[in-house]
């Protein structure tokens, strides 16, 4: 029981800048915002040929990655945390990386080599 | 003798000892950790996935599979069932957000409030998940199982492929299913950190860290399913 007190003492000690409830709703909107641009690529850009699905594929993966980062840095709060811990669980990301190139590399070979399947 | 002094000195960097070098407690560094370890499960899934993709000629168009809002319409609106469960989802992610928020002030009638929204959110989303896995069923597709060549024209712009339309059912339902098995044990863990925090445990424990917790996991549910729901239903 004293341990937690103390654990709680030296987190309200160095704890940080928490986020407002006002900051909370406007990553919200963005977060709804991007979905929003994202489906009107899907049901008006490319069905009225205004954008090719290749490219629209690009602008997808961005518009993830951009969600990924809001959700990550703000509702899961890694953007006020030390930068240990933000290293620590980021730059592992790196055998992600390696690993969807590995395997899409190989995917694009099976597609030109074996036809048939 | 000046050597001795200097080792008597109280070092005071963040990794010399005698405190936490990231401020962060035990068991939210562990929920980090747990949640790196499962962001490389469900990146191999989806990575096998994209492999998959790109090793075939044709694969399911997501326009043509996905195109019905259950009990509404049959035909002719891709992703707008889609698009509500995203909505849902990011929704119960800020309720679970200001859960946390409520937790820091110690308002303890705040924190269940948003945390009864947050579990009806995940309720919500996993009824939507059980319409659409019954609509991809009674069409025919399955672990293992899919239409018929005639009937699977219907969802391929141009030639049709059964070991692309077989592959495409495998992996939607495998990942999907993993991520739906997420969000039902992150409805579980919300009503016992729920329960907890109606019977005072958190207020008798000075803080509400546990609640901070069980929102990182949330958070992670709401994130992975962004990336389900660009490569399955966008790209």
């Amino acid at each position: 029981m004293s341990e937690q007190t103390h654990t709680s003492a030296d987190h309200k000690a160095e704890d940080h800048s928490g986020l407002s409830k006002g900051k909370i709703w406007k990553v919200f909107g963005i977060l709804l915002l991007i979905t929003v641009i994202e489906f009107i690529i899907a049901l008006w850009a490319i069905p009225n040929g205004h954008m090719t699905q290749h490219i629209g594929n690009y602008i997808y993966i961005a518009l993830t990655l951009l969600k990924a980062f809001y959700i990550v840095a703000y509702f899961m709060h890694l953007k006020f945390e030390k930068l240990g811990l933000q290293l620590a669980l980021t730059i592992s990301f790196i055998f992600i990386v390696y690993f969807i190139v590995l395997m899409l590399i190989e995917g694009g070979h099976l597609n030109s080599y074996m036809i048939n399947h | 003798m000046n050597s001795v002094s200097q080792l008597d000195q109280v070092k005071t960097g963040p990794w010399s000892g005698g405190r936490s070098p990231w401020s962060v407690e035990y068991g939210k560094i562990m929920m980090w950790f747990f949640l790196l370890s499962d962001a490389f499960t469900f990146s191999s899934l989806l990575i096998y996935y994209g492999a998959q993709r790109f090793s075939k000629l044709v694969w399911p168009a997501p326009d043509k599979v996905f195109q019905s809002v259950p009990g509404l319409m049959e035909h002719g609106a891709p992703l707008v069932f889609v698009g509500l469960m995203t909505f849902i989802l990011i929704m119960s992610s800020v309720t679970m957000v200001l859960a946390v928020e409520a937790g820091h002030r110690r308002a303890k009638n705040e924190v269940i409030g948003w945390m009864v929204a947050t579990i009806v959110g995940g309720l919500m989303f996993l009824g939507c998940q059980a319409i659409e896995w019954t609509h991809l069923f009674n069409e025919g597709f399955g672990w293992g199982e899919i239409p018929s060549p005639e009937e699977l024209k219907q969802f391929f712009n141009g030639p049709v492929s059964l070991v692309a339309a077989q592959q495409f059912a495998n992996l939607f339902f495998t990942i999907t299913g993993f991520h739906g098995f997420h969000v039902f044990t992150g409805v579980l863990i919300n009503i016992i950190v729920l329960v907890m925090t109606i019977n005072g445990t958190f207020e008798r424990r000075g803080h509400y860290l546990m609640v901070e917790k069980v929102g990182l996991y949330w958070h992670f549910v709401d994130l992975v399913w962004v990336f389900v729901f660009t490569f399955f239903y966008l790209v």
